[in-house]
């Protein structure tokens, strides 16, 4: 078994703290687990991106079409990396656009969203959620991560149990969040299934 | 705490290092911070506080003022009888070099470990450079890892040898090895607290005879490495059939070992986990087994030279592939896309090069919203002329490279700013404006301000104090109230240390106050001779630990002309045009810094109530 999925963003959205939860959930559910991330310079607003591997891996970096899924935070960040998906597999994003500070600067151009959902479209299955409405009914932005794993979960990608993620997550947070944590989970987890069965 | 736990754990491969030389029983850690091998140092200063908290740390750390100064404190441990361990990125260890070279010859008592975290594709460094080098350059042993549970192994490992050897012993890793995540099973921590005994008389001053003495010696040395790496388990064979080889290390190996599950290739690996020296004698078995062997090392031909010369001395007729082969180069680091290409081509398999990456605007790292430093260089720009020359140096700043400031025109190094100022402002009849942090001014700039004072070079030092180390993740530097383990520290004043080497023109302003600081830079520019400003704020980033009520700022749409001054010099990421074209703050964003207001020519830009 070999399961790999890429969790992409902008610096500052939680996507390695996601990526961390997800890595420590899978060793909790059993499977050996690799994972890579970038710190530093590349950090700072800049796009982040982290491979989480399960199963019989060695690399934590991925090939191209390779992997089950994209995890994106923002819709550009899932083009960015599209690559890299399996044409089987899934694109999960958030639609809500962050514009790269140079693009107001007139360097580069980002596209229209819809433009950008219709290309993943052609390479394989898209599944677009409004993770920060779903976060801020939560009661914060910042459980946006949890959101998104939640979603992902419903997928059935990963084979980890729902108690089991839930429980890294609660022992990766201070108790205060436990609650927005959990409803955020939660809605995440509804929006897929009440996508219906995409996958 | 993760990495105090035991079973198994996910511990990232720097903090695998750190949790190694915790069951080592580490006395003493050192180290200067540097991207990617800063949470080696960082996960040992969290542990010395946290225990420290609890009552005596059972292991002293130090945030070290550079490379240089951390290698020789723990050399010196070392020959106290105690087990050291120094981190650096492959750059810092150029640093420390003048002390490594000449403490190869001297050899160590109790173990050490030094770290270099190398950067192929250079993610975060100024240079690629192959550290694998210096193990050739200073006759040092080295190991390298694949994985956060080697990284762990071979820091104990590490240790040992050091110590059977009297020798430093070097640990490489890469990017791909300090940043990745693995499984790690984690054994009883042995930590306990001593001091050491220097014993006089050793051969330990390098005077000219000592040291024509200690050369042979390290050489001799260094053969009992190659018996040790002959018969160590981190260079070990995987026999998948066939009779062609793989010879593989660090990052390379992992890619390796999973084309050959993917594409069901039939080969023997060779996995080189002690690189230096090089288990000659296994090496030479290997190869006699072998019709031909591949190479996969990322980086220089290193290993690839020295297994061709063990074949051409030893006669043996095996056909040896590496760089220039496949898709092989000698630069960037290697990626599973292209080992697994070139390991078709090798096996005469058919691959398909997959999936066309897609165009999407770039999103490189800018200075956040709020950074102090966005302030310093709007105004400087204000009042610089056209062709000034912005020498800088290494940290966030250096990101004023980007558009609209554009405030970075030559770096080598750290330090590198002032050294280079002294060299434009002779060479030239322009203004030169030299940027550097405070961490880094500690690092290598304080030598190079004392070369420009005494010399009396004509330019401007601008000295971008924002209380920290934050590029590498806000570490204390001897600036700061505390040091590495949460003890008080001794804080130098930059201002007192400037003008006590003589700086006759020093300013300190807080570049939130734009007018102020224009005109302390435009008094520094018209000094003749050497000026510094020492800009001081602290990083956003810090100030948003200790966050209080902020006040956070929009625009009056009644009062903006949309000129996008604040978009497109001022350019803080939390201004955006909206649909219809009207610019706005993004109040997530904003910090509330409150230097944009003085820069609105139409006071359009308020506090929200």
């Amino acid at each position: 078994m070999k399961k790999s999925v890429i969790i992409a963003g902008v610096g500052g959205q939680g996507v390695i703290t996601a990526a961390n939860i997800l890595a420590r959930a899978s060793l909790k559910a059993g499977h050996n687990v690799v994972t890579s991330e970038l710190h530093g310079m590349a950090q700072r607003g800049g796009n982040v991106e982290c491979n989480v591997r399960i199963g019989n891996v060695y690399s934590p970096m991925v090939r191209r079409e390779s992997v089950e899924a994209i995890i994106s935070f923002e819709p550009l960040e899932a083009l960015r990396n599209l690559h890299k998906v399996k044409r089987d597999g899934v694109v999960l994003t958030d639609v809500n656009p962050i514009i790269p500070p140079l693009i107001s600067l007139g360097i580069g151009d980002y596209p229209p969203v819809e433009k950008i959902f219709e290309e993943i479209e052609e390479h394989c299955t898209l599944i677009k959620i409004n993770a920060d409405e779903l976060a801020r009914k939560a009661g914060s932005i910042l459980t946006k991560n949890i959101v998104m794993l939640g979603a992902f979960h419903a997928l059935g990608i990963f084979p980890i149990e729902e108690e089991t993620l839930l429980e890294t997550i609660r022992e990766s947070f201070h108790e205060r969040y436990a609650e927005a944590n959990a409803m955020a989970f939660k809605l995440g987890k509804e929006a897929i299934e009440s996508v219906g069965d995409m996958h | 705490m993760e990495l105090l736990g035991e079973g198994k754990k996910v511990l990232l491969g720097n903090e695998a290092i750190a949790r190694g030389a915790l069951e080592a029983d580490v006395d003493v850690a050192t180290t200067y911070p540097g991207t990617p091998s800063s949470e080696i140092a960082d996960s040992l200063s969290a542990v010395a506080r946290k225990m420290g908290e609890k009552g005596e740390a059972p292991f002293y750390f130090q945030y070290s003022v550079n490379e240089k100064v951390a290698l020789e404190f723990a050399a010196a441990a070392s020959h106290a009888g105690l087990r050291a361990l120094t981190c650096m990125k492959h750059v810092g260890v150029n640093v420390a070099s003048d002390a490594l070279m000449t403490y190869a010859y001297i050899g160590c008592r109790g173990g050490h470990v030094i770290v270099t975290a190398d950067d192929p594709s250079c993610h975060s460094s100024q240079n690629e450079q192959d550290n694998r080098y210096y193990a050739r350059f200073a006759s040092l042993p080295m190991l390298e890892p694949s994985s956060p549970q080697e990284a762990k192994e071979m820091t104990i490992e590490a240790f040992e040898i050091s110590e059977k050897l009297e020798l430093p012993v070097l640990l490489r890793t890469t990017t791909r090895i300090s940043h990745a995540r693995g499984v790690v099973e984690l054994k009883p921590l042995k930590m306990t607290s001593k001091k050491g005994k220097f014993e006089k008389g050793g051969l330990t001053v390098t005077v000219p005879e000592v040291a024509r003495k200690l050369h042979p010696m390290l050489l001799e040395k260094m053969e009992r490495a190659r018996e040790l790496s002959n018969g160590s388990r981190f260079n070990f064979i995987e026999d998948f059939g066939g009779e062609d080889g793989i010879i593989a290390s660090g990052a390379a190996y992992n890619y390796a070992r999973e084309a050959v599950d993917d594409m069901g290739l039939k080969c023997r690996i060779f996995k080189i986990g002690m690189s230096y020296p090089l288990p000659e004698k296994k090496i030479i078995d290997f190869l006699k087994e072998c019709r031909r062997v591949i190479i996969l090392e990322e980086l220089e031909p290193i290993m690839e030279r020295e297994i061709r010369e063990i074949a051409q001395r030893n006669d043996i007729g095996v056909e040896i592939y590496g760089k220039g082969f496949g898709k092989l180069e000698r630069y960037y680091e290697y990626t599973p896309d292209i080992v697994y290409a070139t390991l078709a081509e090798f096996f005469n398999l058919e691959w398909k090069y997959e999936g066309d990456v897609r165009e999407a605007a770039p999103r490189p790292p800018v200075l956040c919203p709020g950074c102090p430093h966005r302030a310093t260089y709007y105004a400087v720009k204000k009042v610089a002329p056209k062709d000034t020359i912005y020498p800088t140096d290494i940290g966030c700043y250096t990101l004023g490279l980007l558009p609209p400031y554009k405030t970075a025109d030559f770096l080598l190094c750290m330090g590198s700013s002032i050294g280079s100022g002294c060299g434009f402002a002779y060479s030239t009849e322009q203004k030169v404006v030299a940027f550097i942090g405070d961490s880094t001014f500690y690092h290598a700039g304080l030598p190079a301000l004392v070369n420009a004072v005494h010399h009396n070079h004509n330019f401007v030092v601008v000295i971008l104090d924002n209380f920290t180390t934050a590029m590498t993740g806000h570490q204390p530097h001897p600036g700061t109230l505390l040091d590495g383990m949460g003890y008080e520290a001794v804080p130098m004043d930059i201002e007192k240390v400037v003008r006590g080497i003589g700086v006759k023109h020093v300013e300190v302003v807080d570049p939130r106050n734009l007018q102020e600081t224009m005109e302390a830079m435009r008094r520094a520019m018209d000094f003749e001779g050497l000026s510094v400003v020492i800009s001081r704020a602290p990083c956003i980033l810090l100030k948003s630990k200790t966050k209080k009520e902020r006040e956070i700022y929009q625009i009056n749409q009644e009062k903006c002309r949309k000129c996008d001054v604040c978009i497109t010099r001022f350019a803080c990421p939390a201004f955006y045009h909206d649909e219809g074209g009207n610019v706005r703050i993004n109040e997530a964003l904003c910090t509330g810094c409150g230097v944009c207001p003085q820069i609105c020519p139409f006071d359009a830009i308020e506090v929200k109530k």
